[in-house]
């Protein structure tokens, strides 16, 4: 009977498999092979990131709401980054610069592809662990440098790297343009180091997925946060070395004298944008493709019904990475790049928003009919949704060649970006973090507390970003450092301050999850198995998993999402139970044979 | 504060308004609605199917035909606005774009200062008569100007937000831009692109005069470039 099926102890590993682990502190913990430790290693180190970068989006926010006037606190800032408490130019772009590049590289894209990369493939496959469990912790220990590095810029003499996170040539390679000479520097050494970092996580998640599925686990059996893990490790294996190439090109100007972006020797400015935004176009999908992974799973469960669409979710998700690789030429509207490959650009951008589009109609699908519990990770994953549409909408403007020369390098883009990496990407970060958290730690976060910071967070959020497509409407040119300059901005000044209180309200409100994860690591409910009655091959093991994860390989009979099955009398069928009557018919043979 | 919450676009003085502004809201119309669609089902569905005692969630996997119809509209849309925008992206960027009879400037961006320079009498760019001005775009109404738009230094761009225009001037480059302002008043233009450390200062006046009024100021600047 499907009782004694689904919870079937045979299938359901318990502590009746004590595991000795004899590791020293130190293997287990600090230099482990563990994927699970890693996966807690770059979740710590990533949200250290995604402080710091919050906090120097304060520091904007402070001087764009109230130009010139000193910045609480802002009096132990040495005199070279503000002055009396007033902050200076040369702190506004060096914090434009680095809370862009903290966000993009040592906090977003860490958070989604470093920890739930680690955590989620071997566990959700049915592996042991990495395919190569040694380069995987190489990876996150050339990651820590990659970060010391960053940081360093601020330490040095001119400061950090303040060109912005895109770093246009030549203001970056010529220190007497921008005023900053080590730390621009320090900039493209911590991202060509970070850049070994991330090849040798995805070509380990690459090549985990594809060898290291239990038997079973065929390629549409993987859940979809696998798919977009996959997807996005390809991505990262083939763009990032682009990345490294032109950070390269850019540190030999800085240092060796060679020309690659100075006209006057023959070089060529454009030539960065096109490097950087081969590398930075997919970059945007890395930075969100996970996400939307995350939030399927979530979403099935929370609607207690299997994912709408399922094939073409995994299509849509293949066809934005292949998509990803024809659109870098969008950011380039307006630089003088030929205007016919503008609308070249044009055209294959507008498509790429149509499996965006797919996947969106398919989670409304999922919640259509269903049985929808609001935990904190299913609450925002509906934000997520939510707003990832709006992101993607306001896309369509920008994707216009007329209508962005109108609002390109505007607030309206600033709008934009924040409403995919923040309403979408971090959304669904807190939406994956509070999921799984329970069996990162064994406890689950303070659902209470969780369920404030969600209401906040929504709400502050969107008073500080939205009006920003009205600024950006209005004219507001971004990474102005006063906008009291222009007369046409004088006017729009208040709303400057509106999101400037809103954005500190938004920080302040991310105190309680930085006070939910630390606590809740200590005092939380203890969570079982299975909080979430998830189908998943993860919560058939104890929370925390031990190292090895899996007593005995499981075998895989359908996908995660059967939720609601007239299969089970509960609204849940895990992946590793099998049916009497054999149904469906079981797949006892690995996949890929 | 409440009157800069608008969706409208700001008054407009050149003849790209009209190119661009309509486009802008039609996108507007077409994303508002597809805004509207989602986050009113989200809602509705979030609140219908909420979990009650004794309910199952209907065992569904989805719709083949649902699939293609929500991709194939989608693909229409997307597509017709690409299309409806790519002759007013000729016109405004393309090479055949600035009139014939455009008058002639040239505009040289420097950290952190436009300077441009006029043709003076003889109505050409490269000769004697030619003068530079900092921080003035003086232009007569209703007269397309074309300008060579270059940099000195670091990568600027020319952004004067009444006349929907837009172009990065880029060390190496000599770009072309045209306009063609249509009333007569005082803008500001202004840089769009980070340049350094007086990027949120790199600001012009932008001047548009009646046609009498322009030639005689240039007549004025002309004599006064004669002197000296």
């Amino acid at each position: 009977m499907a009782t004694t099926a689904t919870g079937a102890p045979a299938h359901a590993y318990g502590e009746e498999h004590p595991h000795v682990d004899d590791r020293p502190f130190i293997r287990k913990y600090i230099f482990s092979t563990d994927h699970k430790i890693i996966g807690i290693q770059f979740l710590l180190m990533s949200l250290l990131f995604l402080l710091l970068g919050g906090t120097l989006a304060m520091v904007m926010r402070w001087q764009l709401g109230f130009p010139g006037r000193p910045l609480p606190g802002g009096g132990v800032l040495p005199e070279t980054m503000a002055q009396g408490g007033v902050i200076l130019p040369e702190f506004y772009n060096a914090a434009v610069t680095m809370h862009g590049t903290f966000m993009v590289f040592f906090a977003i894209m860490p958070l989604l592809v470093g920890v739930f990369g680690n955590y989620l493939i071997p566990l959700k496959i049915g592996a042991p662990d990495m395919a190569f469990p040694r380069i995987n912790m190489a990876s996150f220990w050339t990651a820590v440098p990659a970060g010391f590095l960053m940081l360093a810029g601020f330490f040095v003499e001119g400061g950090s790297a303040a060109a912005g996170w895109t770093s246009y040539a030549p203001l970056s390679a010529r220190s007497d343009l921008s005023g900053v000479h080590l730390g621009q520097i320090f900039w493209c050494l911590s991202l060509v180091v970070l850049g070994l970092s991330s090849i040798m996580g995805s070509f380990n998640y690459i090549t985990t997925v594809i060898n290291l599925r239990a038997p079973g686990m065929n390629w549409f059996r993987l859940p979809l946060s696998i798919w977009a893990l996959f997807v996005t490790s390809c991505l990262v294996l083939l763009a990032i070395p682009v990345l490294s190439g032109a950070a390269i090109m850019l540190l030999f100007d800085q240092t060796l004298g060679t020309k690659f972006f100075e006209p006057a020797a023959g070089g060529q400015p454009l030539l960065w944008q096109h490097l950087f935004w081969f590398f930075g176009h997919p970059e945007v999908y890395i930075l969100i493709l996970p996400a939307m992974g995350f939030a399927s799973d979530i979403i099935a469960n929370g609607a207690r019904k299997p994912v709408f669409g399922y094939t073409s979710m995994v299509l849509a998700i293949i066809a934005i990475g292949f998509l990803g690789w024809g659109v870098w030429g969008h950011h380039m509207f307006q630089s003088g790049m030929n205007p016919t490959l503008g609308t070249a650009f044009m055209i294959s951008t507008l498509l790429i928003s149509v499996p965006s589009a797919i996947k969106t109609f398919n989670w409304l699908g999922t919640i259509w009919q269903g049985n929808i519990t609001f935990h904190v990770p299913m609450l925002n994953a509906l934000a997520f949704v939510s707003m990832f549409v709006i992101g993607g909408l306001s896309g369509v403007f920008m994707a216009t060649t007329p209508v962005d020369i109108y609002i390109h390098d505007t607030y309206f883009i600033v709008a934009h970006l924040h409403y995919v990496l923040f309403g979408g990407s971090l959304f669904a970060i807190f939406a994956a973090v509070t999921y799984w958290y329970p069996k990162m730690f064994g406890r689950l976060m303070n659902p209470t507390l969780g369920k404030i910071h969600f209401w906040l967070t929504l709400i502050f959020y969107n008073c500080t970003f939205f009006p920003m497509h009205q600024l950006g409407l209005h004219g507001h040119m971004r990474r102005i450092y006063d906008p009291t300059q222009y007369a046409f901005l004088k006017e729009v000044q208040p709303v400057n301050t509106f999101i400037t209180i809103s954005a500190f309200l938004l920080f302040a409100t991310q105190m309680l999850f930085l006070v939910n994860f630390i606590m809740s690591w200590f005092n939380g409910q203890k969570a079982g198995n299975n909080p979430w009655n998830d189908n998943g091959l993860e919560w058939t093991l104890p929370s925390p998993p031990v190292h090895g994860n899996f007593p005995v390989t499981p075998t895989v009979y359908r996908g995660p999402y059967e939720y609601s099955s007239p299969h089970s009398d509960k609204d849940f069928l895990p992946q590793n139970v099998p049916l009497p009557g054999g149904y469906p018919a079981p797949h006892a043979q690995p996949a890929g044979d | 504060m409440g009157k800069f919450l608008s969706w409208m676009l700001p008054p407009g003085a050149s003849t790209f308004v009209g190119d661009i502004d309509w486009l802008y809201y039609l996108i507007l119309i077409v994303t508002g609605i597809a805004f509207i669609v989602v986050e009113v089902a989200l809602v509705w569905f979030a609140i219908k199917y909420r979990a009650r005692p004794g309910r199952k969630a209907v065992y569904e996997h989805g719709s083949t035909r649902a699939e293609i119809i929500w991709t194939a509209v989608t693909a229409v849309v997307v597509v017709v606005i690409g299309l409806l925008s790519a002759p007013a992206w000729n016109k405004i960027k393309g090479r055949n774009g600035p009139p014939a009879d455009s008058m002639p400037i040239a505009i040289a961006a420097k950290q952190f200062e436009w300077n441009i320079t006029y043709p003076g009498a003889d109505g050409k760019i490269g000769t004697t008569d030619d003068y530079t001005i900092r921080g003035q775009l003086h232009v007569p109404v209703n007269r397309p100007v074309v300008a060579m738009l270059t940099s000195e230094d670091a990568i600027h761009s020319f952004f004067v937000p009444a006349f929907r225009i837009k172009q990065d001037a880029v060390p190496g480059m000599h770009i072309r831009v045209w306009f063609q302002a249509t009333k007569p008043g005082t803008y500001e233009l202004g840089c769009a692109e980070l340049c350094g450390l007086g990027h949120y200062r790199m600001r012009a006046m932008v001047t548009v005069h009646t046609q009498e009024d322009y030639d005689r100021w240039a007549a004025q600047q002309g004599r006064s470039v004669a002197q000296r």
